[in-house]
């Protein structure tokens, strides 16, 4: 095991041999150790309950809410100790999370959740709060034209991008993505990856945690695969998609001959292509 | 006619003053999820606090120390739910009879037989316009309570307090991961509960009331048909159930001739029997929320 950095070098997240448990007994996670810079999109794949959301929720500070706690190990950002800091804490830093199943407040308006997303920040004046508002309402215009409605009436794609837009409001340095293709149609799922790229493009560090193994390694740079709550294998996306480990567990493939081929090839990732 | 005006300008005033308590009263329900049922006692802390201060401090010093006091000892309160608010939302509300019985046994302990009077400017003048008369307190009442309320509403809808307020109400999660401090929110929002009980005290116990006795928290009571019938966690539900509430028993003390065939005290029953018809036909209450959720 390597000893703990006593500083993370700058511009990453580096979380450090952490465990995490419910409860009295119920380890989540055991000694995992992950990286994910700024500059770059790292997808944490695994099946359900491996411990993919609990790691979000240990760096944002939300294993309270649900009795978890760290037991051990580190989470940084750059310099700054995450390590059981309340979320508002983590927000400030520039770490922002965008939770699983959108969760946005379906009784306020878009435009309201959009507002809600700056509460973690220092107070803006109200042509700048305005400005914010118009940035996200370029980057997704269907919001836009329901800036008034309740954000329940939305439809799941434009929930998930609502949900984006208001994690992006704060301006966070990386985006915690917890799940954003979970429920919904093929074409929406490649417009939110699309997304996703354009958010990388400009800037903000990503890491996607993800079921949906295709998706995820098509995007991402760096890859994670987390069973039952210790990290299985990481490395390059692009070999990871050609790993046969991968390709049976959570490509469904079983045809050896295609291993060979190029990601952006496989029949599985056309789905995506919409 | 006379009793119609009468009866509507009585309904409004009390109905303002049931507001201030039922804002209050939702207020820390969407905040902590927990049903603060010694709301009551903290009312009657800050009549009580009025009462024994106004002499050496004056009435508007009294009524302000009195408030930040009433203020203080719901976020006591608040404090001591938060310990337990792991469990959900019923022992936190278990927890808050625990606390009103020990407030209420203290107070009344102090207050003994007397009847306390809140020493307000008002006194017992009265004023006549429209053909009747009521109590100068009553309009002062109606007047503060109705500017208290467009305050709030204006910052429940308009500041980033408010926007975080709502915003936890619906999904506290979603709102920490937002960067909201939902612990400051919950004590922000009980100390102002606590402030807005203790105005609504004064008004209580201002004349034609006799003033302010150990029963002074039960007429507290009747704010919590008004947010229930309202839809428990609304704000606007809050304050139309307080105006419903309001008219019902002013109502039922102005026709009392009429309803005597109940016999006397309808009044003091109103809110309730007004309460129970309205939640059997409408069992979320008028403006609570049905789930409007498209998943």
């Amino acid at each position: 095991m390597r000893p703990p950095p006593a500083t993370a070098p700058p511009d990453e997240l580096v979380v450090d041999d952490l465990t995490v448990v419910y409860g009295r007994s119920i380890q989540a996670l055991t000694s995992v150790t992950l990286r994910a810079p700024v500059g770059g999109i790292v997808a944490l794949l695994g099946a359900n309950g491996a411990g993919k959301s609990t790691l979000l929720r240990a760096v944002s500070g939300t294993l309270p809410l649900h009795t978890g706690s760290i037991a051990g190990g580190t989470i940084h950002f750059g310099e700054r100790p995450l390590t059981s800091l309340p979320p508002a804490d983590v927000v400030a830093a520039g770490v922002v999370q965008v939770p699983e199943g959108r969760r946005v407040f379906s009784e306020l308006s878009v435009e309201e959740n959009l507002r809600a997303g700056l509460l973690g920040t220092p107070a803006l004046r109200r042509p700048a709060a305005r400005d914010a508002v118009d940035r996200i309402f370029g980057l997704f215009p269907v919001l836009a034209e329901r800036r008034r409605q309740s954000a329940g009436l939305l439809s799941g794609g434009e929930q998930q991008m609502l949900a984006l837009g208001r994690a992006l409001m704060a301006g966070p340095r990386m985006l915690l993505l917890d799940e954003p293709s979970l429920g919904l149609a093929p074409q929406i799922v490649e417009r939110i990856a699309q997304i996703v790229r354009d958010i990388h493009a400009q800037g903000t560090g990503v890491l996607l945690v993800e079921q949906n193994a295709a998706l995820a390694l098509e995007l991402s740079d760096h890859a994670y695969v987390l069973d039952v709550g210790r990290i299985r294998l990481d490395g390059p996306s692009d070999e990871l998609s050609c790993s046969d480990d991968i390709r049976r567990l959570y490509l469904g493939e079983q045809d050896e001959e295609e291993s060979a081929l190029a990601p952006a090839a496989l029949p599985e990732l056309a789905r995506w292509s919409g | 006619m006379t009793t119609f005006t009468q009866t509507l300008f009585n309904g409004l005033a009390l109905g303002s003053v049931y507001a201030l308590i039922a804002l209050g009263f939702t207020l820390a329900y969407k905040a902590s999820g927990a049903i603060n049922f010694a709301h009551g006692s903290l009312l009657l802390l800050g009549g009580y606090l009025v009462a024994i201060w106004h002499e050496p401090l004056g009435f508007y010093l009294a009524l302000a120390a009195a408030a930040a006091g009433t203020g203080a000892a719901a976020m006591l309160e608040a404090l001591l739910l938060r310990k337990v608010r792991r469990t959900g939302s019923t022992v936190p509300t278990i927890l808050t009879i625990g606390v009103d019985i020990l407030l209420l046994t203290e107070l009344a302990r102090r207050i003994g037989g007397d009847v306390l009077t809140a020493g307000d400017p008002w006194g017992s003048r009265i004023r006549e316009f429209a053909g009747i008369t009521v109590a100068e307190a009553r309009i002062y009442s109606l007047l503060v309570s109705v500017l208290l309320v467009a305050v709030f509403l204006a910052a429940f809808h308009r500041t980033r307090w408010g926007l975080a307020m709502r915003a936890t109400a619906i999904d506290r999660e979603a709102a920490e991961l937002m960067g909201v401090r939902s612990d400051r929110l919950w004590m922000s929002a009980w100390a102002l509960a606590g402030v807005l009980a203790a105005v609504a005290a004064v008004f209580l116990i201002a004349f034609p009331a006799p003033g302010l006795d150990r029963n002074t928290g039960h007429i507290a009571l009747a704010a919590f048909p008004a947010a229930v019938l309202g839809g428990l966690g609304s704000v606007g539900g809050a304050l139309l159930g307080s105006l419903v509430i309001g008219m019902a028993e002013a109502a039922a003390a102005g026709y009392q001739q009429q309803l005597s065939s109940f016999g006397s005290g309808i009044a003091d029953i109103a809110p309730f029997v007004v309460m129970v018809l309205v939640l059997i036909a409408r069992p979320q209450g008028l403006l609570g929320s049905k789930e409007s959720n498209r998943v």
